[in-house]
């Protein structure tokens, strides 16, 4: 049957008139829009670090960085108000240059997403990068944060704004005096996105920090995963813990992966952890734990209930699957050669590599994130690609990062950040930790192959 | 805040607990798609896991009533209407009740107009008393062209108009509409701010979510704004025949037969046929897939969530190899073919839990060929066609066969091409003995011939 009156619901790729070629996968520019003190920042900076987690190279822009930079010192709100011309027309080369910049990332950089971090709360503001972004092929989605409660934007400020280099000679009443009129200043010309004027632009509008959202025209899949990673986002405090089960006993073999069960310093530190835990008085704590033993029995001594995932099992190394590093060294010496040359991407015959890794944990970061306070007891690589996520490290630091067995790293976010306190339980362990070697050449002997493997019985 | 379910001290309520369940409930004139929304929404559930039923009091009305006469039962002033249709609502309500508190449902799809906010406090309250969370879908919609659409694809074929002409049919719903316009009380931004709530906009250029309180909401959220309505055809097919097809033997990555070779000019040449626009072609990571695609000389994107299920230790084992090594897996595995874990591999619960963002992409996608594998496609299968955890492990997916599923109505209409070119059969029926102490013979019985 033909519909040929049935519009589509799929907003197409405006075909623009320049030269440019529309690409399937044009770069997107997402544009923040709100007065200060909404959390355009915050929201900004914890976006770039999820699409950069999850492989979208992303990169952020923040205008008044570039302001910063312009203009050296900052006074007093004076510099924001309208009619100050001078400063007018800086604030509009900032942000020329800050687009400029967002165009040498798409095009020099292979950059596929760019956060445009600024209040854009006039239409003039957003027209101009509306048309920059037709001009060049890029798909524009707007993110609005809208909020008028006056204590959750005097909380803001504390926290970010009595901080910022803008502030660094100022007490914090005084900072916040001068931001408070600095908000002024930009609200008679506010004028939020329109749900008449503005029904072709493709935006989330978001409400008193998440209790409500407008969402218009998402257009495609990356669109459709950033609604939904914001809308899974809170900023109620809470902390998050990661721990490694206890030593196993594959652990003492140094033996990788299998499904072995806890050594007696394993059940040790598992009861070290549920009296750390304990002691920590934490509200409503969830723990989770793998499908795998060594994981599950330590938070069995825990004696609260947990929950299983089989997404935070370890990573599969595939044949060499409770091996040695020194047999793998024997019998696939060029896999093991490969593997230290990236070990991101390296992936195990029959096995995984990091980023299979990342892409498995990507639903567990997300329930983390609607989470409040939770204990997550998973394994090295693992607990790897989590931290790599709360910390923002990049993909070729992510496999080196520390994570001893027997010790307790407590994420606590603060500020645009995340606040780490190690906690070593006291209870020895062998270490799993093998740096990247010097030599990571296919022929390299032996020796150099091995020369960082830790100790094992 | 966002915030938890937190029990709430007041006398009429019943303890909230993380895990109570939830109420979903539909808002919205007739032909807005709630039904289709209600339909679909509930069969993505299942697919993943959570269980749950859809109670239409359309339904309900049809068995009370027995005879649809026309209209005029649903105009307002129409009392002994009203009281027939408030008992029905009650009755769809009770048996809400019996699914969720009794029969250990997770979530019931309360499917109805819900137009008055009378009608949704009455449904709040119930909800209440028996410790349920609700959250409601409305459905808003004023594009003539999309509700005549609706009328004429679902409204034509109901119980309702069997005995009248698609004019007739189509001028009397009009005017059932009409019916509740006056009464219509949408969801308000600001009366009701304390509900749970998403509002669905033209078909879903826009939404207005309010309160998200926990994961299956928000994964309710995710879905019903990634799903659309342009007409579109899936393709699943599975690689051609594969060199271990051949032997009998599961899993592994080889490459494709000379068969299966054949298999993919055919595809190439069917594809052409079709002449479909833009169409998507994706792969798993696995050899012979990637084979299979490559021959129709078209851009494809590969996915590590389509590969095949692992079979952990059974790992390109024939299944003779299977009951002489592993004799009571292989027993157990016919015991409970969905839930059951090779050891160091996948159970296709597993599967299903992996290929959820494939499902979500493909909701979004439009015309697609998926070329998978046997336990893959049988997973995908089970979500398009709406089969239970039993049936889904032994879905007949056979080689060599194009299936061609084209969203209609409420379903999906599915038309099985196969492509003329011999291949063994890989399917192996459930045996009539599924004890660990079974003989040989017995645990062999349905295995097919190969080489």
């Amino acid at each position: 049957m033909e519909f040929p009156h049935l519009e589509r619901m799929r907003l197409r790729r405006c075909d623009s008139a320049a030269s440019v070629p529309q690409f399937c996968n044009s770069p997107t520019v997402i544009v923040m829009v709100g007065l200060p003190a909404r959390g355009k920042t915050y929201i900004s900076k914890k976006l770039t670090r999820y699409l950069n987690w999850i492989g979208v190279p992303t990169k952020m822009f923040n205008v008044g960085q570039y302001r910063r930079e312009a203009v050296k010192i900052y006074k007093n709100f004076e510099f924001f108000k309208p009619d100050n011309e001078e400063a007018m027309r800086i604030r509009k080369a900032c942000a020329a240059a800050a687009l400029k910049d967002v165009s040498a990332y798409f095009t020099k950089e292979q950059g596929q997403v760019a956060v445009f971090d600024a209040t854009n709360t006039t239409r003039e503001r957003r027209a101009v990068i509306i048309s920059l972004a037709k001009e060049k092929g890029y798909k524009v989605f707007f993110v609005e944060s809208i909020c008028d409660d006056p204590e959750i934007i005097a909380e803001n400020i504390k926290q970010v704004k009595s901080g910022s280099p803008d502030y660094v000679d100022r007490d914090i009443d005084e900072a916040m005096e001068d931001f408070v009129q600095r908000i002024e200043c930009y609200k008679a010309s506010y004028m939020p996105i329109d749900d008449e004027k503005d029904r072709k632009l493709s935006y989330i509008k978001i409400f008193d920090v998440g209790s409500r959202y407008l969402v218009n025209r998402v257009q495609d899949h990356i669109q459709s995963r950033i609604v939904y990673y914001l809308m899974n986002i809170h900023v109620t405090p809470r902390s998050i813990y990661l721990s490694r089960h206890g030593e196993s006993e594959l652990n003492l073999l140094g033996r990788i992966g299998g499904d072995s069960g806890l050594s007696p310093r394993g059940l040790k530190y598992a009861n070290a952890l549920a009296d750390f835990i304990r002691s920590q008085k934490i509200t409503d704590l969830k723990v989770w734990t793998s499908h795998m033993k060594r994981t599950i029995q330590t938070a069995e001594t825990l004696g609260v209930q947990y929950e299983q995932w089989k997404a935070l099992n370890e990573i599969d190394a595939g044949v060499c699957e409770e091996l040695t590093y020194e047999e793998i060294q024997e019998n696939f010496p060029e896999e093991f050669a490969l593997r230290d040359q990236d070990k991101y991407r390296y992936r195990y015959p029959k096995g995984e590599s990091y980023e299979d890794l990342v892409h498995r944990l990507e639903p567990v970061i997300m329930e983390l994130e609607r989470q409040e306070n939770v204990l997550v007891v998973c394994h090295q690589a693992v607990m790897r690609c989590l931290l790599a996520y709360f910390l923002d490290k990049p993909a070729d630091e992510l496999p080196y990062l520390r994570c001893p067995l027997h010790t307790v790293l407590k994420l606590t976010p603060i500020a645009y950040g995340c606040k780490v306190e190690s906690y070593f339980l006291n209870i020895e362990a062998v270490n799993t930790h093998r740096e990247r070697p010097r030599n990571v050449n296919i022929n390299r002997d032996t020796e150099e192959a091995l020369q960082t493997v830790p100790d094992h019985v | 805040m966002r915030g938890s379910c937190h029990p709430k001290n007041t006398r009429d309520r019943a303890v909230c607990m993380t895990n109570c369940p939830t109420l979903i409930v539909t808002v919205g004139l007739p032909a807005r798609g709630k039904t289709y929304i209600s339909k679909k929404l509930t069969r993505y559930l299942n697919w993943i896991g959570v269980p749950t039923k859809e109670f239409n009091v359309g339904q309900y009305r049809r068995e009370c009533l027995k005879i649809y006469k026309s209209f005029e039962f649903f105009r307002p002033d129409n009392e002994e209407g009203l009281k027939i249709r408030r008992q029905c609502a009650t009755s769809a309500l009770n048996d809400v009740r019996q699914y969720l508190s009794v029969e250990g449902g997770q979530v019931a799809v309360f499917d109805a107009t819900n137009t008055t906010r009378e009608r949704r406090g009455t449904i709040v309250k119930f909800a209440e008393q028996n410790g349920f969370k609700v959250f409601f879908v409305e459905s808003v919609c004023e594009d003539p062209d999309v509700i005549a659409q609706n009328i004429v694809q679902v409204k034509l074929g109901s119980p309702d108009y069997l005995h009248c002409n698609s004019e007739e049919a189509i001028e009397d719903f009009m005017k059932r509409i009409k019916c509740y316009e006056s009464s219509y009380q949408p969801l308000d931004e600001v009366l009701d701010r304390d509900l749970s709530y998403i509002k669905i906009m033209d078909v879903g250029r826009r939404y207005l979510v309010n309160r998200v309180v926990d994961h299956i909401q928000s994964r309710i959220v995710y879905y019903l704004m990634n799903i659309h309505i342009t007409p579109r055809s899936i393709y699943l097919c599975r690689h051609g025949e594969s060199d271990l097809n051949i032997k009998g033997r599961i899993g592994g990555d080889s490459g494709l037969s000379a068969r299966g070779k054949e298999f993919a000019k055919h595809l190439r040449k069917f594809i052409q046929e079709q002449n479909i626009k833009d169409l998507k072609v994706w792969t798993s990571q696995m050899k012979r897939t990637i084979q299979t695609a490559e021959c129709l000389g078209v851009p494809y994107e590969q996915w590590k969530s389509l590969n095949e299920i692992d079979a952990g230790v059974c790992e390109e084992m024939m299944y003779e190899e299977i009951q002489e090594h592993y004799p009571l897996e292989f027993a157990l595995r016919d015991q409970d073919k969905y839930r059951y874990r090779y050891p160091k591999g996948e159970s296709y619960e597993d599967l299903v839990q992996r290929l959820e963002p494939v499902i979500m992409e493909l909701e979004r996608q439009e015309n697609i060929l998926v070329i998978c594998h046997q336990a893959v496609m049988r997973c995908l299968l089970a979500y398009f066609l709406d089969k239970t955890a039993d049936e889904l492990p032994y879905l007949n997916c056979p080689l060599h066969t194009v299936l061609k599923l084209t969203p209609v109505a409420y379903g999906c209409k599915v038309e099985s091409v196969y492509l003329g070119v011999d291949s063994v059969n890989t399917h192996r029926d459930r045996p009539e003995n599924v004890n660990v102490q079974r003989s040989t013979e017995d645990a062999l019985q349905t295995v097919p011939a190969h080489f």
